[in-house]
Order: structure tokens, then C-alpha cells, then sequence
């Protein structure tokens, strides 16, 4: 029974395939398997900004939205109508059709990468062997989305904005795609579904999954650093700081395009912490091995709704970065920290098992950490701020 | 001559001819992206997974976006107005179909010697990995050593060079 709960959606689909004619099987396949993720994810993504309002409300003292339905679980629905009714204002000097083009790239490339995603067993819309490739050149993608916006909006803001994301982007790609790098070697594989696989097993109760390696939890960490910084979220908000340049990139964007730049923002953070998942957290795979019995659907959204979480507790929690604290993490911390990780995990595939692999990659990662934060530091002291207020 | 075929080329001759005949610098560049896009499908479109999407990462995510932060960082995106002679296109044009010829002679001189071969897309990164590691070490480090000096050149350029290093 619990066998069939698992499958019942890949079952259904081929309860419902067995109706059309075989000539048309191909594109009602393709339809069946890509239809439900694009409505899954935003759905997540509506569910999402309301416990995002909600617990930033609540970490910072204040009610969030309560007024639309019990607990404010409608607001959703009122911001959706609320962007669709609203005028499309396009500014006089725009050039129109990068204008136009620029959100509808951003929202296509950030579905686009949930293809490789395996989201439960036998759950994923295509297997392709450079899986972990595809991933990253579409996520690309959204780098040019985002330079687009902001030159066609022709403001000074919006340049700037574009400015700061794509030289963040760039930035903390490099580290996003070397700690992946790590469970590549690992897994000997560039397929996400043959690296679930390979993490999908037990020993007595305990999972297989990288993130129980001392290079895994490294990976993962820098790997959610740099997720963070990806999907433009506190504390690199720096592309949209509200303070300084009120929205940065889509600051001309009204209407159901500012929508847009919204759930494309939002999509492209589901899927990299899917990524995170399917990397380091076992994909799919349940936790214990006597959980096994619960849908592996369920515990791929559970997995996915905790790093949610996590994201919005970091966002409630820690302030903006400057600029140049921004590039001098990316490129004098987490690039040679990858780099070492990427060596800790040779040295742990050619020792043998035992403890001893364990103790000298862990002391590897741990002392070029510290290293690497001293050396960060130098040249800098920090001592207590003092405030002179007005008399 | 599949309908996909005729479609991928279509776009990819599109993206670059738009590339070279456009007027605002910044459209040329997001042309040419659509053709760089096109021919990646291309080599995907040939079961050539690894480099169809290599493509996209090195030319979409990095060349296409340096292009584009090098023209907001120097100059305004301003159209810029036509120019040369109707004898410089003219002589473009030669050259052109002069190229042309030669490589379509090329191709289509080519296509008899060689065997159709059988596509192994499961295993072909893989097989580009094994390629990389044993075959063409050599070429792979000296392309890396001449990387790392490029790198270290454009750091030793861009610094500011009245209070050293910074």
C-alpha cells in the first residue's frame, strides 16, 4: 500500500495516457508531467509569501497581514488580483520590447530549471544526463533577464541595480557551482536523479546523504551562502535595497510584470533550495529508514518548506551587507574555501573508511576556514561603534 | 532536414545576422545571445548534451554578460550612426561569400569520407571526462596556465598602480 501512495501520481499518469491515442501519447506525456509543476510552484510560491510576511511579522513584533480571511491566509489571492488590475505603466523612454521581454525570460528560465528536479521517485519531467549542467547554464539564464530590465527601463536606479545584481551574481556563481562540484565527484554523475540514488540507501537507520560528510556539510553551507545570494535575498539584498535604490532592476515594472519579477524571484530561490536538497539532503529520500513509508513526494516538500524557513528566518535575522564586504566574502572566502573542499573531498575518496578520513578532512576544512577568515580580517580592526546623538 | 533543424537554424542565422546589422549596441549583443542560444540547441538537437550546455553557461552566463557590463561600465548605449563606405560592404561581402564557398566546398567534399557514427549520448560525459583526464592532460594544464596568467594579468592592469596594491 504505502508502494502505491508513493507512486500514485506517475500511476495516475499512466492511467490517464492509456486514454489517448498513441500518436499523441508523447506531447499528453510531456503535458502531464510539466502541467502540475507549473501550478505546484506557485502555489508554493503564494503559500510562501504569506508565511514570509507572517514570520517576519512575528520575529519582528508586529502582526502581518491579518485582515483578508482567517490569519490573513488570503492575502495572496487579494495581491494577485491586486497586481492584475493595476495599471501597466511603461516609462516614455523604454525601449519597449526588451522592456516587455525581460520579465517573461526571467519567469520561463526559472521555470525552465525545474525540469532536472527529481521531485519524489520516478518523479522528475526530464532525466538528462548533464542534469546538474543544465541547472546552472538555464539558471544563468536569469543573469541577461536582469541586466535586461534594468537598461531597458532607461533609470538610473534601475542600471544600478542591474549593475549590483549581475556583479553578485557572477560572483557567487563560482562558488554556487564548485561546492556542487563536490557531490559530483562523489556521486561519479551530473544525472539528479542518479545522485538521489546514490544517497537513497541506509546504513542500519542512518541515511547516505553528502551532508553527513565533513567536504558534504562544508558544500552545503557555502552552497546556501551563495543560494542566498543567487536569489537576491537578505542579507545580499543589495540589488533591490530599499532603502538606497527602492527596488533596484524592477523599479519601472507595474502591474502584473512587477508580479512577474516577483514569482520569478521567488521560483528561482525554490529551486536552488531544491537543488540544495537533491545535492546534499538526500532529494526525495526519507530521513530514517523506518520513515521509508511516507511518500517520498512528502518529504521532498518538507525538505523544501524547512529551507523556506530557513531563508526567511536569515532574512529576518541578519542586516545588508555593503558592497565591498560582498565581493571580498566571495572572492577571498567562500571561492578558496570551495577550492579546499573540492581537495578534502579527493583526499576522503583515496583513504580508506575508518575515522582517520574523517579527522584529516574535518581538520582541513576547519583550519582553512579559519585561515581564510583571519586573512579576510586583515588590515581591519574592529573595535565597539559609539553613537553621539544631539543634545 | 528535420522541421526542428530548419527552425534551430533559422533562429540561429536570425540572432547573428540581427547581431551585425543592428544599430543600438546593446540589442547587437542581446542578438547575438539568441544565436549563441540557437546553435546550443543545435549541438543538443546532435544528442551533444555536455557541449550544448556548456554553450549556454559559458556564452549566455559569462561572454554575453560581460559584453553587456563592459558597454554600461565604458560607454552610453547610445545608437550609434552608419558608417563606411558602400566599397568597404562591398568588399565585406566578397570576403564573405569567398569564406562561404570554401566551406561549404569543405563540407560538402567531406560528408563521403566519413561514417556515420552511432551516438552514445549515455555515456558522453563520461567520455569527455576520461578524454580530458588521460588523453589531453597537457593541453587541459597549458590551457590552464595561460588562464591563470590572463587572470593574473587583468588583476596586475586593473590595479591602482599610485597606492599599489589594494
Amino acid at each position: 500500500m504505502p508502494e502505491i501512495i508513493d507512486q500514485i501520481f506517475v500511476l495516475s499518469k499512466h492511467w490517464l495516457l492509456g486514454y489517448v491515442p498513441a500518436g499523441l501519447q508523447p506531447v499528453f506525456s510531456a503535458l502531464l508531467s510539466v502541467v502540475p509543476v507549473l501550478i505546484a510552484f506557485p502555489l508554493l510560491f503564494a503559500i510562501t509569501t504569506v508565511l514570509e510576511r507572517k514570520g517576519l511579522g512575528r520575529m519582528q513584533n508586529r502582526y502581518g497581514p491579518n485582515r483578508t480571511g482567517p490569519f490573513g491566509i488570503l492575502q495572496p489571492m487579494a495581491d494577485g488580483i491586486k497586481s492584475l488590475t493595476k495599471e501597466d505603466i511603461i516609462p516614455r523612454t523604454a525601449d519597449h520590447l526588451v522592456h516587455l521581454l525581460a520579465p517573461l525570460l526571467l519567469v520561463t528560465a526559472s521555470f525552465l530549471v525545474y525540469a532536472v528536479l527529481p521531485i519524489g521517485r520516478n518523479m522528475v519531467i526530464a532525466n538528462l544526463n548533464a542534469g546538474v549542467l543544465f541547472f546552472f547554464a538555464v539558471g544563468s539564464m536569469v543573469e541577461l533577464a536582469v541586466f535586461m530590465a534594468g537598461w531597458s527601463s532607461r533609470s538610473k536606479y534601475s542600471l544600478l541595480g542591474a549593475m549590483r545584481a549581475i556583479a553578485q551574481m557572477i560572483s557567487y556563481e563560482m562558488p554556487l557551482v564548485l561546492a556542487s562540484v563536490v557531490v559530483i565527484m562523489a556521486a561519479g554523475s551530473l544525472s539528479t536523479v542518479a545522485i538521489v540514488n546514490m544517497q537513497a540507501s541506509y546504513t542500519g537507520i542512518w541515511p547516505h546523504w553528502y551532508v553527513f560528510t565533513p567536504w558534504g556539510l562544508t558544500g552545503f553551507v557555502i552552497f546556501l551562502i551563495a543560494a542566498t545570494a543567487e536569489s537576491n535575498r537578505c542579507p545580499f539584498d543589495l540589488p533591490e535595497g530599499e532603502s538606497e535604490i527602492i527596488a533596484g532592476y524592477y523599479i519601472e515594472y507595474s502591474g502584473f510584470k512587477f508580479a512577474l519579477f516577483f514569482l520569478g524571484e521567488y521560483l528561482g530561490m525554490f529551486a536552488t533550495s531544491a537543488m540544495a536538497i537533491t545535492l546534499f539532503l538526500g532529494g526525495w529520500a526519507a530521513p530514517f529508514s523506518f520513515l521509508t513509508w511516507i511518500p517520498s513526494y512528502v518529504w521532498f516538500f518538507t525538505k523544501l518548506l524547512t529551507l523556506i524557513l530557513v531563508f526567511i528566518w536569515i532574512r529576518g535575522t541578519l542586516p545588508r551587507l555593503r558592497m565591498d564586504q560582498l565581493m571580498n566574502f566571495a572572492w577571498k572566502f567562500m571561492l578558496p574555501l570551495s577550492l579546499i573542499n573540492i581537495f578534502g573531498a579527493g583526499v576522503w575518496h583515496y583513504m580508506p573508511a575508518g575515522l582517520l578520513r574523517w579527522l584529516v578532512v574535518t581538520l582541513l576544512v576547519v583550519v582553512s576556514c579559519i585561515s581564510l577568515s583571519r586573512g579576510l580580517r586583515r588590515g581591519k580592526w574592529f573595535h565597539v561603534r559609539t553613537y553621539r546623538f544631539a543634545a | 532536414m528535420t522541421i526542428s533543424f530548419l527552425l534551430l537554424a533559422a533562429i540561429t542565422i536570425a540572432g547573428t545576422a540581427a547581431a551585425m546589422s543592428l544599430r543600438n549596441l546593446v540589442h547587437c549583443v542581446l542578438a547575438l545571445t539568441l544565436g549563441l542560444v540557437g546553435l546550443a540547441a543545435l549541438y543538443l538537437q546532435l544528442g551533444a548534451q555536455f557541449v550544448g550546455f556548456t554553450q549556454i553557461l559559458v556564452y549566455v552566463g559569462a561572454v554575453a554578460i560581460l559584453a553587456v557590463f563592459a558597454i554600461m561600465m565604458t560607454r552610453s548605449a547610445e545608437p550609434t550612426e552608419p558608417h563606411g563606405s558602400s566599397s568597404f560592404q562591398l568588399s565585406g561581402a566578397l570576403i564573405a561569400g569567398i569564406v562561404f564557398a570554401v566551406l561549404a566546398w569543405a563540407v560538402s567534399s567531406g560528408t563521403k569520407a566519413l561514417q556515420v557514427q552511432t551516438l552514445q549520448p549515455e555515456a558522453s560525459v563520461n567520455q569527455i571526462g576520461v578524454a580530458l583526464m588521460h588523453g589531453f592532460v597537457l593541453p587541459l594544464e597549458v590551457i590552464g596556465l595561460l588562464l591563470t596568467a590572463a587572470l593574473i594579468g587583468a588583476g596586475v592592469l586593473a590595479m591602482d598602480e599610485t597606492r599599489g596594491a589594494r
